[in-house]
């Protein structure tokens, strides 16, 4: 499948603009909050005043996709329910490490789950990337995050317009269903962009972070 | 870390990001990430399409009593028990994870070289290579695939030059002869999920004695 391979991460990112270089007035001026999707709304009502009643919505949205996606994979109802609780309550405990800028509810919620099956499955902690954390009072970037909804949004249109045998595919690819050897034919499914777009927010981040360290 | 020029292949990101690639592989793709936001960013884009394939799926309904059972735990919701290991010297976190936080235990090979066997199980093997400077490590074919990873100095061979941060992938087909740059010994990760058929150097017969 494809899993298009994309520009060299060189081409991708022109600076950014410096901290500051951009006055705060001269951002768009439409209310971003109002076109965060609401799970990412909740998300963030979740992380920053531990919202009880959002993280509730996020429940009701989540915990029927995410028992129907952990029992795909073979297990059964109750077993299934096990995962939902312990991943919803990850959610709830990592919350903090929830960056809108790198990352959708969705795909974070996916990674949870996966590592939870993993772990669950080999009984051991699965080999992770060091963490990459925003620093105290990262002032995030409603841009940033927008843009990469749309991105999301794109990847789903993408996905909804695969045929049925390559959306199959790519179902059992990130099911856990596929050796990497199995995953290697075109699908269609561009990540290019949308790659380009975290990679923005990763370098921010870094910007950030260096900035911290060289004050 | 702008360096690498030997990323991840796509396939391989893919089967991390779904949980589907050997313990030991995953180890390698782990550290790789905690060097290069390139495959960083590209690991959340297969995040983000396993997402989206998450949301697609049918759903099924959960019992009634599920969420008042989470909401109950949410004010007593255990912190991690024990925060991940962190970076020591050239051993990126999941490689000082894969250590246990401890110094790695060189045994000699011959000529200089050194490993330190992390893991060897039935879905592979991982180690640490030391190679002197200027250094061959002789020919070897491999049965599957192997992920080499530079932590320190550098290597090249048949295929190309890789330096710190940079990704080999080696297949069944082949068979290469590695050689440590001069400028500092060469350091390696390097994960397998067949033995090595080393070709010269150390009998075959020594194989199963030496684990490599
Ligand atoms: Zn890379």
């Amino acid at each position: 499948m494809v899993i298009t391979i994309d520009p060299p991460a060189a081409q991708i990112a022109p600076c950014l603009p410096a901290a500051g270089a951009l006055v705060r007035d001269e951002r768009p001026t439409v209310a971003p909050k109002d076109e965060l999707s609401e799970q990412t709304q909740q998300m963030l009502a979740v992380r920053d005043r531990r919202d009880k009643r959002a993280f509730a919505a996020l429940f009701d949205y989540y915990a029927p996709r995410l028992k129907g996606f952990v029992m795909r994979g073979g297990m059964d109802a109750a077993q299934a329910e096990e995962v939902v609780q312990e991943v919803m309550l990850t959610l709830w405990r990592k919350a903090d490490q929830f960056d809108p800028e790198r990352a959708q509810v969705s795909g974070w919620i996916y990674q949870i789950t996966r590592n939870r099956q993993i772990d669950t499955v080999r009984r051991t902690a699965r080999p992770m990337p060091e963490e990459l954390r925003e620093p105290e009072g990262h002032d995030p970037d409603p841009g940033q995050m927008l843009a990469l909804e749309q991105e999301t949004e794109e990847l789903r249109g993408a996905l909804a317009r695969l045929k049925p045998d390559q959306r199959e595919m790519i179902e059992r690819a990130y099911l856990g269903e596929l050796t990497h050897q199995e995953i290697n034919t075109q699908t269609g499914v561009p990540l290019g962009t949308i790659k380009s777009r975290i990679r923005l927010g990763l370098e921010r981040l870094r910007h950030e972070l260096k900035e911290l360290r060289e004050p | 870390m702008s360096d690498i020029a030997h990323h991840i292949p796509e396939p391989i990101l893919a089967a991390y990001a779904a949980s589907s690639l050997p313990r030991v592989f995953e180890v390698v793709v782990a550290t790789h990430i905690s060097m290069c936001d390139s495959c960083r960013g590209a690991l959340a884009a297969h995040e983000a399409l396993g997402g989206t394939v998450l949301e697609g799926l049918a759903e099924a309904p959960v019992s009634d009593t599920l969420l008042a059972g989470v909401m109950d735990r949410l004010d007593h919701a255990q912190p991690d028990a024990a925060p991940a290991p962190k970076r020591e010297g050239i051993y990126p976190g999941p490689v000082m994870a894969a250590l246990k936080s401890r110094p790695p235990r060189w045994k000699s090979l011959g000529f200089g070289v050194k490993q330190a066997i992390l893991e060897a199980g039935d879905d592979g093997s991982l180690r640490l290579l030391h190679i002197p400077p200027g250094r061959a490590v002789p020919d070897h074919g491999h049965n599957g695939l192997e992920l080499t990873l530079v932590l320190q100095g550098s290597f090249s061979d048949e295929t190309g030059a890789f330096g710190v941060g940079d990704l080999e992938v080696a297949d069944g087909d082949l068979e290469h002869t590695p050689t440590a740059g001069e400028e500092a010994p060469c350091i390696c990760l390097a994960a397998t999920d067949a033995p090595l058929r080393f070709q010269s150097f150390v009998p075959r017969l020594l194989q199963p004695l030496f684990k490599i």
